[in-house]
């Protein structure tokens, strides 16, 4: 094994979060794994190994805390709390959240066909698969679970934008952007409080009422935790399946053999989101910091560190995946990081791969020879949430929706499988 | 050794079924015989404590899944009566033999009975093992009894006593101890266990057994006399007081079995009574009794869900590949359970504990984690609905870490207080090994 020093490190780390290598960081992460936890020259360990994010995500030695305090918020987050209030505020928005993710799937199914229905041509065409499909899917769906007004979506948009970029490393952003960080902050609590007193006026049965009035064991969320906690969920829902989406599609555009199988092969939809999550996965690190001593892979990090996980260098792990560099539409035992690990697994995981199931495969089934107008397509500024800006594609024909199958009357549901 | 031509697996549960899997898995081409004495086709048992009692899954649900085809020729209803390690054939209730060029022994435990003379042949008296168990006993809950006595507050009888509750059933649990749990898993956890029985409204009677099982004229269970002499009306009795190894079968084979298990080495090969390995008869699963190298000098035997599996995989490649090839069966032990509204998972062996220490959360509270020590080492951790964070421990006990561990967690304590792992108010586990989960 090659040392990496730790100024190597930091400056493969960097290269990786260039602009310029948005659309393939993937060989920067290859290099760091030589050393797969490695301290760069400002400090800050990056975990690089497949077996050593498993571990640390699920280390109660780790801490969600980033230890920035230009990131510091008055109030965390659940994504940024620890036990025992994170466990307090997960528990809430678990309870209100899953239940009503469950048994979406066919309301997904008719957003999907509306978005693609307005394209619908028997001409050669064009779509922007962000903007007419995956950027409106899971921001209408998570507006309506959450009872956020659609109309709203102009002023909350840019603000999810602005937002995510500061999840970016504080030295990849610049100045304004940092100025234009805490602005938008504030317009945020602004507006999220607006929305909050004009529900608890006229309480309805979406899940923002819910939290509203929920009174679990350990008391409900006070005013700041609701705000806070919508904010994540409002820009969950706007910044990550956008990027599922987009990467599968674009995905599926460079691997037509597995566009094609697709097509034919409905069932295989399941499996191949997977691979996206594994592939081009839409969060691409996670940050933490240490509360004692850890050794791990022949190191020690020490107590009060700061550590990003780098969870889509893990995801090409040679040492965990065969042919870790393929896309493997079907790949079996795929133990990817894309949706984390540990009590911060993600909460719309759920949700995040019925939206993209659904999208993908409709993409599949209705367009007829789709390919890409630009090959890297123009890529969003966002490192940590990555994906593309725009994904134009030409196509020969979009078909209407395929007539639903319809279920045999007389039969009643099947439970489960047998055999 | 060469390569077999028949293969015979004699239990044809979770371990003979994922083992004849792993066999094909292998690039075993041979003629493959699973032999099992019940009806069915393998199942799942940890449901039958759990969703199939309390009426939510129906045993037919319990069904495991396949993961390849086997092409298999299927003996079942066929208890295996002897074998002959000469002659190389099982010998079959009836009389047929069944002939092997390699054989795994994959008879599993069954629920130690209660003794027929202090009433365990009445109607109404039951334990929890099978498809049928399963069937029979939720058929009784399912009619409403006015008490139900369950004896024994380890897995299988919180479970049980549990569901009762779920089903609005006055339930009476007897333990031999001074806590539920407490041989497993020490006092901190039989401590809170304590308070899960009491918000269940469980009638929990510690340091107490039962005398005698009486029934009434027609062979119908009424009640039972309980060593303080107390008599307790119960229509249902259910006996949760440990596994034995089914090896009756194996009695005179030359084969080092008995209640306790079948004993083989680190590679899964049966040892001989004179303690030497039998070259072509391996053993996996409930049934098996084997030196692990995290717990020196003993043998264990584990009944868990994730040992079955993972010593069926490893049996089954040692079958067929050359011992220069033989991998080594050396998981650390991970098991379950769902008990009043509870998830109790746990990684390791507590019952080898000397010491015991709250890491995270409150045992007054609802979620916590306990890690169990042994001679300043890591051995054990159980989590209490906070199974998320148990791989963490399950690596920290894998490297050696050292006891109690320096983690300073979020919602861990002020000051770490390690505790003598035997405190609990029924003094000390009675057994090495936990009575366990599958």
């Amino acid at each position: 094994m090659t040392t990496t020093t730790p100024h190597a490190a930091g400056e493969l780390f960097a290269q990786a979060l260039r602009y310029d290598n948005r659309p393939d960081p993937y060989p920067y992460y290859a290099q760091l794994r030589s050393e797969p936890v490695v301290c760069a020259q400002d400090g800050t360990w990056l975990v690089s190994g497949h077996r050593e994010i498993s571990l640390l995500l699920r280390d109660p030695r780790l801490s969600a805390d980033r230890l920035n305090p230009l990131q510091q918020p008055v109030r965390k987050s659940l994504l940024m709390e620890d036990p025992p209030r994170h466990d307090q505020l997960r528990h809430l928005v678990v309870q209100h959240f899953v239940p009503r993710i469950m048994g979406m799937r066919e309301h997904i199914d008719e957003l999907v066909t509306g978005l693609l229905d307005a394209h619908t041509s028997e001409r050669p065409g064009q779509l922007d698969v962000v903007a007419d499909l995956a950027y409106p899917l899971p921001v209408t769906v998570i507006c309506e679970l959450l009872g956020v007004p659609r109309e709203d979506e102009s002023v909350f948009g840019g603000l999810a934008r602005r937002l995510t970029r500061g999840l970016d490393p504080v030295n990849t952003q610049t100045e304004d952007e940092l100025r234009e960080l805490q602005q938008a902050r504030a317009e945020l609590v602004d507006y999220l409080e607006g929305l909050i007193a004009r529900h608890g006026a006229t309480p309805t049965d979406d899940l923002l009422s819910a939290l509203m009035r929920d009174q679990g064991p350990e008391g409900s969320m006070d005013p700041v935790d609701l705000r806070v906690t919508l904010g994540l969920l409002m820009i969950a829902g706007h910044e990550t399946t956008v990027n599922l989406i987009a990467n599968g599609t674009l995905t599926l555009l460079r691997h037509p053999d597995a566009l094609t199988r697709l097509r034919t092969d409905p069932d295989l939809a399941t499996p191949m989101v997977e691979e996206v999550l594994r592939y081009d996965p839409p969060v691409q690190m996670s940050g933490r910091s240490t509360v004692a001593d850890i050794d791990i892979a022949g190191v020690t990090i020490p107590k009060g560190a700061r550590v990003r996980l780098l969870l889509a260098a893990g995801n090409r792990d040679p040492h965990r995946f065969s042919e870790p560099d393929r896309f493997v539409p079907d790949r079996r035992d795929n133990a990817h990081l894309g949706f984390g690990g540990g009590i911060h697994y993600c909460i719309g995981a759920g949700l995040a791969r019925a939206e993209a199931q659904i999208a993908l495969t409709a993409l599949a089934c209705r367009l007829r020879s789709p390919r890409l107008v630009a090959d890297p397509p123009p890529y969003r500024e966002n490192a940590v949430l990555r994906g593309p800006e725009h994904l134009l594609i030409t196509f020969d024909r979009l078909s209407p929706a395929p007539v639903p199958t319809p279920v045999p009357t007389g039969s009643t549901a099947t439970f489960g499988t047998s055999g | 050794m060469t390569s077999p031509e028949r293969i015979v697996v004699v239990g044809a549960s979770l371990a003979g079924l994922r083992a004849a899997e792993a066999l094909r898995d292998e690039g075993f081409a041979g003629e493959l015989t699973l032999i099992g004495d019940e009806l069915y086709a393998p199942y799942d048992r940890p449901p039958l404590s759990k969703a199939v009692l309390s009426g939510r899954l129906t045993t037919e649900h319990t069904v495991l899944p396949r993961l390849r085809n086997i092409d298999a020729r299927w003996l079942l209803g066929t208890a295996a009566a002897g074998l002959d390690l000469g002659e190389r054939r099982v010998l079959l209730d009836g009389g047929r033999q069944v002939p092997f060029d390699r054989l795994l022994v994959a008879t599993g435990t069954r629920a130690r009975s209660w003794p027929a003379e202090a009433g365990g042949a009445l109607h109404g008296v039951h334990t929890l093992r099978t498809r049928d168990d399963a069937d029979r006993l939720r058929g009784e809950l399912a009619a409403g009894p006015r008490r139900v006595l369950v004896i024994g507050a380890g897995f299988t009888g919180g479970e049980v006593a549990s569901v009762c509750r779920d089903l609005g059933l006055a339930v009476t649990v007897t333990q031999r101890s001074g806590a539920p749990l407490g041989s497993a898993l020490g006092g901190v956890i039989g401590r809170a266990a304590l308070r899960w029985y009491h918000d269940a409204e469980v009638d929990l009677r510690l340091n107490t057994t039962v005398r005698a099982l009486e029934g009434d004229g027609h062979g119908r269970l009424r009640r039972a006399v309980l060593s303080d002499g107390t008599v307790l009306e119960a229509e249902v009795a259910v006996v949760a007081a440990g596994a034995l190894a089914n090896t009756e079968w194996l009695t005179g084979s030359g084969l080092a079995a008995d209640p306790r298990g079948l004993v083989c080495d680190g590679v899964c090969r049966a040892l001989a009574v004179d303690g030497t390995p039998v070259a072509d008869v391996f053993a996996a699963g409930d049934v098996a009794r084997w030196p692990h190298p995290l717990y020196p000098g003993q043998l264990l035997r584990l009944d868990h869900w994730d040992n079955a599996v993972a010593q069926a995989r490893t049996a089954a490649h040692n079958m067929v590949q050359a011992p220069s090839d033989h991998r080594t069966h050396r998981p650390l032990p991970a098991f379950w359970s769902n008990q009043f509204g509870i998830n109790l998972k746990c990684v390791g062996l507590p019952a080898l504990a000397d010491q015991v220490v709250v890491t995270q959360g409150s045992p007054e509270g609802r979620c916590f984690v306990a890690a169990y020590g042994r001679q300043g080492r890591l051995i054990a951790a159980v989590a209490v609905d906070s199974p998320r964070v148990l791989d963490g421990y399950a690596a920290l006990i894998e490297a050696g870490a050292p006891f109690p561990p320096v983690l300073n967690a979020t919602d861990g304590p002020e000051d770490l207080n390690p505790l003598d792992a035997t405190d609990e108010p029924g003094g000390r586990p009675t057994t090495p090994v936990p009575a366990g989960r599958r």
